[in-house]
């Protein structure tokens, strides 16, 4: 096993370039980060930049430091109890950690949807209005019930829970209620999309449905997704990370990791021999 | 069901173990039993002892309201209505309900017969009917307390005279009214109207449930808001650490203090210190408050805790600030238990005794209380008070007192599991 060498990407985002169009630009990137839980150290030194309106999936074993990673990018570990976060993680070239940036601002800027589907106890129409109400996004009711509207429909939900929007949105079916996850994070109209391996927690249909929405979404927002799923990450993502022990082990084009991996570690994974 | 592998020792064992299951739900059983059979004979013996306090003995008596008497001035004013005396009217309707009892002796019984506040009650109707200045009306009075003890035969009839408070003479008179349908249990208002009294029979629970409102409205102004504030504080915003450890473990103390060091607290701060007035509802709510308040944050903080951090997390990742975070989404979701904490701590504080005698609030007070600075008493002191007077008619006024606070406590208790049944869980 080789030591540690990141396969830095511009190559293959040459190897795109010279495929198809121009080439995409980095929308957030992240240089040398570690991330301390306390004494313990979660991430080493992570270099991985992001594509513009491209999904990147983030794969690994469990504990690896995936979702830390994740979670760095809207700096929802800062009210983690002894988290520390050092490096430099940007978006669009302005570090998210710089006193200039409120991290109110940055959340709505950098969108998450988490694990488990997580409603808000309130209805469908108030979950998708809540963010666009606390950023003062809309004037008057025509402009939030439009916003409701189109996230809906982005998130491939209005047609199915148009007639019903004034019931709670825990009454959903697990896989609508992610749906609804996933269009009250595209309300407040994110650059960037989050996702916390969206799917772990719905059977094979809704998984279907959530992978048809990312690779629609991903025309407009810049998608990260962690998944546990290797298959899920061949199948959505233009790029993938694969992280293991707290170190980004291989970054790569998605086709290239998974049938050119130039770590032995890389290979392994992928082929099933740990993981 | 045997299993083919199954050895005699399993089985064995087996039978054991069912046997232990059986007898826990049978030490369980009993344990309810008691506890049940308990609450009735409390609950049963208060209702038999309590109920005859709502009933009163009243004789009615024919009472001619002479205008020179009751209306000195002769305008009918309440003033000059206020100075008549009703001493001597009701004087002169005994005389002419029993007109052959001459003796001095006998009349000094035969009055005895009727309540110290017979002539204000006659005051106080007249007041309220100044148009019966001139006439003769059939109106109810209060008998005494002897009287009433009589009638409600808690004194026995049999025993030697020397012995009773009621004379056979006096005896013979009541005797003679009941069958004229002239004496009655009749609906006791006083008790619920009135404040309390030397008399027995003229004691009330108004003042005392007046005080009880008073006290437990400041000490829910003093300790909703402080205790909703400090859970919210030390749950949603406060740096955990030896600190925050530090802060909880002595919350979680101060709620296990006995309630009698808050009144000593609230005697040393409200009355030597800050020389507020004793007895006032007041000091009693601040006292009270002080008590409330560490039970109060557990109740709230444990609602808190309940509320799933996914739901911030998701707040939080839409871009809501830690308030709007608080605000919008825990606050709601953590209402119900807060509330159930809340009345259920205020329930306790309707209870308490013990720090309310510290900070003088166990005088005698006859006025009902209008704000809560006058000096005034509680329900759980009243039912002291009279428990300890030696008349006999107070025990009943105890029972019935009881019966008042257990009524409210219930109700208090009843409305925190509604609304913990009512309000589900979203989530």
């Amino acid at each position: 096993m080789v030591g540690k060498n990141v396969n830095y990407s511009f190559e293959t985002m040459h190897l795109e370039a010279s495929q198809n169009t121009t080439p995409p630009r980095v929308k957030m990137e992240a240089k040398g980060v570690d991330v301390y839980y306390g004494d313990k150290q979660a991430l080493e030194k992570v270099d991985l930049p992001v594509p513009l309106n491209r999904v990147t999936a983030l794969i690994g074993p469990s504990g690896c430091g995936k979702s830390t990673f994740l979670k760095c990018l809207n700096r929802m570990n800062d009210t983690v109890v002894g988290c520390r976060v050092t490096g430099s993680i940007t978006l669009d070239e302005e570090d998210i950690h710089s006193p200039t940036v409120d991290v109110v601002q940055l959340r709505a800027r950098v969108g998450m949807v988490f694990q488990k589907p997580n409603p808000f106890p309130k209805s469908i129409y108030d979950n998708i209005a809540y963010g666009p109400r606390i950023h003062g996004m809309t004037r008057d009711r025509t402009e939030l019930d439009q916003i409701v509207e189109e996230s809906l429909a982005r998130a491939g939900l209005w047609n199915e829970v148009k007639d019903r929007l004034q019931e709670p949105g825990t009454s959903l079916s697990g896989g609508q209620q992610q749906r609804l996850c996933i269009a009250r994070a595209i309300a407040v109209n994110p650059e960037v999309v989050l996702m916390d391996e969206p799917c772990s927690a719905l059977d094979p249909i809704a998984t279907a449905r959530i992978e048809e929405l990312i690779d629609e979404l991903c025309n407009k927002y810049t998608i990260i997704i962690v998944t546990h799923s290797m298959q899920q990450a061949a199948r959505v993502s233009h790029y993938t990370g694969f992280f293991h022990m707290g170190e980004l082990v291989e970054y790569d084009h998605t086709e290239a990791i998974f049938t050119n991996p130039q770590q032995e570690r890389t290979k392994g994974y992928v082929t099933g021999r740990f993981g | 069901m045997n299993h083919k592998n199954e050895t005699p020792e399993q089985r064995k064992y087996l039978a054991k173990r069912h046997a232990a299951s059986r007898r826990f739900r049978w030490y369980g059983l009993m344990g309810l039993g008691i506890a049940l059979t308990t609450l009735f004979l409390l609950l049963g013996t208060m209702l038999l002892k309590g109920y005859s306090s709502f009933f009163q003995t009243q004789i009615q008596l024919s009472v001619s309201f002479d205008q020179t008497l009751v209306d000195p001035v002769g305008d009918k004013s309440v003033e000059s209505l206020a100075r008549g005396d009703y001493r001597a009217i009701l004087g002169n309707a005994i005389k002419r309900a029993f007109p052959e009892i001459k003796s001095r002796d006998d009349r000094r019984q035969l009055s005895k017969i009727f309540s110290d506040g017979a002539s204000f009650q006659l005051q106080n109707l007249l007041i309220s009917h100044p148009e019966w200045v001139s006439t003769s009306q059939n109106v109810w009075l209060i008998a005494s307390d002897n009287v009433d003890m009589w009638v409600k035969e808690v004194v026995d009839h049999d025993l030697p005279e020397s012995q009773r408070r009621i004379s056979d003479l006096q005896a013979k008179w009541l005797a003679f009214l009941e069958v004229n349908h002239q004496l009655q249990l009749r609906f006791n208002a006083m008790f619920f109207t009135s404040g309390d009294s030397r008399n027995p029979e003229m004691a009330g629970i108004l003042g005392a449930i007046k005080g009880s409102a008073l006290t437990l409205l400041i000490t829910f102004l003093v300790s909703f808001p402080l205790g909703v504030a400090s859970a919210v504080y030390l749950e949603e915003f406060a740096a955990k650490g030896r600190w925050a450890d530090f802060i909880e473990v002595n919350i979680n103390n101060l709620a296990a203090v006995p309630s009698i060091v808050f009144g000593l607290l609230g005697l040393a701060l409200y009355l030597n210190l800050m020389h507020l007035p004793r007895s006032a509802p007041l000091v009693g709510g601040l006292t009270l408050a002080m008590m409330t308040l560490p039970t109060l944050v557990i109740a709230t903080r444990a609602s808190l805790k309940s509320v799933p951090d996914p739901i911030r997390d998701g707040a939080r990742a839409l871009g809501a600030s830690p308030l709007q975070v608080v605000l919008h989404h825990v606050l709601p979701l953590a209402a119900p238990g807060m509330l159930t904490g809340t009345i259920i701590s205020m329930a306790r504080a309707l209870g308490e005794t013990a720090p309310l005698l510290m900070i003088g609030m166990v005088a005698f007070i006859m006025d009902i209380p209008g704000g809560v600075m006058d000096p005034s008493t509680v329900l759980p002191v009243q039912i002291f008070l009279w428990a300890d007077s030696p008349e006999r008619a107070f025990l009943e006024k105890t029972s019935g007192a009881t019966l008042i606070l257990l009524a409210f406590l219930i109700t208090m208790n009843a409305l925190a599991v509604y609304i913990r049944n009512r309000v589900e869980r979203r989530w």
